[in-house]
């Protein structure tokens, strides 16, 4: 399976997170708001300046900056299995 | 007697815990600050059966590390406070995020009563919670709630102070597995740690060594002061596992705690806990947001909105301030004819109800600030305002949720910085919210507005608009551009990450709304006026004394018995003219000759007042200056004015009138003064542009530096903000000048 950058991936698609590169305050935070690998995310929107982007995940929606995304590898999914 | 409980309530932020609070306690609560920091300490009472339960709502948190004020607070209350239960207050339609949570709370052991609120929302979505189920799987019970309803609320007031009545402190925590590789070193650390009690002062062994492979700093540190020999072991053994993590699964030992405790809640939710009956993706929520965050239309509505709030803040509480304002002139007039001339009538007069009633003042635009404030934040709009305007801010090493502290200080020309400042409470990352109370306060606030007009009256009379569009761009140039500096030099750090989270929109209750802006302002009035009114009565006398000595002070009123002699003859011929019951009516020249000398006595009075006040501490501090504020144009009088302008900054103008013998001059009304600056030759457009600049930029007046001090949490950021400010304007008008002239 392709693993692509969370910051690559277009506005309405899903993926599994497959990997989390991020250590410290940034990393915590990452994990305290459920995203952790093997969990399903969708990108449900980006700000108008095309930052931050906005993820569903756990039956919530958060945001994240595209650099911060750039710590999280993604399986994106079959858009026809979804 | 009966009994007295303590209950903590803990809980995410948007999981309703705030409307519980208000649910169980009602108006019965009190708004504080922990001591040394900003974030808020409230507590409330309430009853249940015959047990008087004390409630302290902990900050909303997602965690319990050490990363943030929030969380490090409420794991103090809980483990060093001892409550004799918790309530944790859960968000039913995103279990599976806030147990972890819940997860925490049970690994310290406190006496825990889940309390699964927002069940209606969840039921809409479709999905259906077996309590019952939960509670026994998680060892705690579940209560069902619908808190902006009240629904569940008294059951869970019973099940908490049961809950504490029962297990009389007893910490019981949960025992999770971490894998093979964390179990045998937390075993190991553990053991350590039951070796030394100095070390573990009370807390229990194996959630320190968590903490510690968790990389806590709070608690290594506190390891090493207690016990320096068995922080050492400990950190031996801790860099040891965490070696090997990094090498066999390239991950840290932080990493995998959390994915045991994610895992222990996903095998608790499997076992028949939540049922999804039918999908239903797109909720309303998402359907808004797609036409509130649109690219085009997001930022025009929130433009829109935040203009709304700024028409809505400032010409809304312009009506009971201008009540407020005309009570305090009354009371003041009621205090000055009852009380006889002299100083006790001016302190009274011009020191506390000039004080009292400059602080009242500001509950109007407080009470409002927080109201909207509130309808922002629990409606879900402001995190949409961050999320929408993070990538302009950032730029700056400020937040999104900066531009209402902006655009309330008057980043609309007219603000008021007192609420501006406080409506950076909505920056929840430290830095940032720092940056922004520091730089919101060169917006151009409604006290500077009539000094700017008059002053571009004066020295641009016919580009007056367009003066007044430099001006309040320029003060968004430089607040912003000093963001950036403070944000690279003594705030320095990197940006607090942006994992936020969106909550769905919802309305806010007009209750929570009302409480929460009443007890923060409760708290302002309360604060505000022990600090100010000191400060008020201080300037006051800076203004006032030493006085005129007494031989300058007997020739003025020996100017004023020859003009009332000069009159004498005056009055004379008006009985004279009564006797001879002359073709003009007596009245009318009695009305003549009283004007005359009014306004003869006037002159004296407007001179003697100019004398007082160079005589004064604040008028020697002004002339002593001159040799430095000469620099960028300043002479004493406007000195003085500036000095007088950290009371209020529409004072200046008032005082600069006296400084130039026209007596108190009324801001609004500031034509003669206007005139009289005209025609003096000392007045260029230089010193202009300079006092403009200067105007802008200096130290905030004493109502904004107090707020500054409340929202800060310092006094050293206070008295950053009048020494820093001032240094920055000062060098930015001498600058002006130099240039100019």
């Amino acid at each position: 399976m392709n693993t692509i950058g969370l910051r690559r991936l277009a506005v309405g698609q899903r993926a599994v997170i497959a990997r989390i590169q991020a250590s410290g305050e940034l990393g915590r935070r990452i994990r305290d708001m459920g995203l952790t690998q093997g969990s399903e995310i969708e990108v449900v929107g980006r700000a108008p300046l095309q930052d931050p982007v906005a993820l569903r995940v756990k039956n919530f929606t958060l945001t994240l900056r595209n650099n911060e995304a750039d710590h999280i590898q993604v399986t994106p999914l079959d858009p026809a299995a979804s | 007697m009966s009994e007295r409980l303590t209950i903590a309530l803990a809980g995410n932020p948007n999981s309703g815990k705030t409307t519980v609070f208000n649910a169980l306690t009602g108006a019965r609560q009190h708004v504080g600050n922990y001591p040394g920091i900003t974030v808020e300490r409230k507590e409330g009472t309430a009853r249940s059966g015959d047990a008087d339960l004390h409630v302290v709502d902990l900050p909303g948190t997602y965690s319990l590390t050490a990363y943030s004020q929030e969380e490090l607070v409420a794991r103090h209350v809980l483990i060093e406070e001892k409550p004799d239960a918790a309530i944790n207050v859960v968000n039913a339609g995103v279990l599976e995020r806030n147990l972890y949570l819940t997860v925490q709370l049970l690994e310290i052991g406190v006496p825990l009563v889940v309390s699964l609120n927002m069940m209606d929302e969840a039921k809409r979505q479709g999905l259906s919670i077996n309590a019952k189920r939960l509670a026994e799987l998680l060892g705690a019970p579940v209560v069902e709630t619908v808190a902006r309803t009240g629904r569940g609320v008294p059951e869970l007031a019973a099940a908490a102070a049961q809950l504490g009545r029962e297990r009389k402190g007893e910490l019981q925590p949960l025992l999770i597995s971490y894998g093979p590789d964390l179990d045998q070193a937390i075993a190991d650390m553990a053991a350590v740690l039951d070796a030394s009690p100095a070390a573990t002062a009370g807390y229990a062994p194996r959630w320190l060594a968590i903490k510690h492979l968790e990389g806590d700093a709070e608690i290594i540190d506190a390891l090493r002061s207690r016990d320096a020999e068995t922080a050492a072991r400990l950190e031996a053994l801790s860099a040891k596992v965490a070696d090997h993590c990094h090498k066999t699964l390239g991950t840290y030992p932080e990493a995998i705690i959390a994915d045991y405790r994610y895992g222990f809640i996903a095998s608790i939710l499997k076992q028949d806990v939540v049922q999804l009956n039918r999908i239903d993706r797109v909720a309303l929520s998402d359907r808004i947001d797609t036409v509130l965050t649109h690219a085009l239309l997001g930022p025009l509505i929130m433009l829109g909105v935040l203009y709304g709030i700024y028409q809505f803040t400032f010409i809304v509480g312009d009506i009971p301030m201008t009540w407020m304002g005309d009570f305090f002139e009354w009371l003041g007039g009621v205090a000055g004819d009852a009380l006889p001339d002299g100083d006790l009538k001016s302190l009274i007069v011009s020191g506390v109800i000039d004080g009292v009633g400059g602080v009242l003042g500001f509950v109007p635009l407080i009470v409002i600030i927080f109201l909207i404030i509130a309808f922002l934040e629990d409606s879900g709009y402001m995190a949409r305002i961050a999320y929408m305007l993070d990538r302009l801010f950032r730029m700056f090493g400020l937040h999104g949720c900066s531009v209402m502290p902006f655009i309330v200080s008057g980043g609309i020309a007219g603000g008021c910085a007192v609420p501006g400042v406080m409506a950076a409470r909505t920056l929840r990352s430290r830095r940032e919210r720092l940056a922004t109370i520091l730089t919101a306060p060169f917006m151009t606030c409604g006290a500077k507005l009539p000094v700017f007009l008059m002053l571009t009256a004066i020295f641009f009379p016919d580009n007056e608009a367009q003066a007044m569009f430099i001006v309040t761009l320029t003060a968004w140039a430089v607040a912003l551009l000093v963001a950036k500096g403070l944000r690279s030099t003594i705030i320095s750090g990197p940006s607090t990450p942006f994992v936020m989270e969106l909550p769905p929109y919802r309305l806010p209750t007009l209750r929570g709304m009302c409480i929460h802006a009443w007890e923060r302002t409760w708290q302002f009035i309360k604060r505000a006026t022990t600090v100010v009114l000191p400060i008020s009565i201080l300037l006051w006398a800076a203004m006032t004394y030493p006085g005129l000595p007494e031989e300058e002070a007997a020739l003025y009123e020996t100017r004023r018995e020859e003009i009332r002699a000069a009159f004498q003859p005056a009055a004379e011929a008006v009985a004279e003219a009564e006797e001879q019951a002359a073709a003009r009516p007596v009245a009318e020249l009695e009305d003549e000759a009283a004007e005359a000398l009014d306004e003869a006595l006037a002159v004296v009075d407007a001179e003697e007042a100019m004398a007082a006040l160079k005589n004064s501490a604040a008028g020697r501090f002004g002339v002593a200056l001159e040799g430095v504020s000469s620099l960028a144009g300043y002479e004493w009088r406007t000195n003085i004015a500036l000095a007088a302008g950290f009371a209020a900054k529409e004072v200046f103008v008032a005082t600069l009138g006296t400084a130039y013998s026209l007596g108190e001059t009324d801001p609004e009304e500031s034509a003669p003064l206007i005139e009289r600056l005209k025609s003096d030759p000392d007045w260029t457009m230089a010193k202009g542009v300079s006092l403009i600049l200067f105007m802008m930029l200096y130290a905030p007046c004493f109502m904004t530096v107090f707020t500054i001090r409340q929202e800060s949490g310092s006094w050293g950021w206070a008295v950053f903000s009048m020494v820093f400010n001032t240094g920055l304007a000062f060098a930015l008008a001498v600058a002006a000048f130099q240039i100019l002239r």
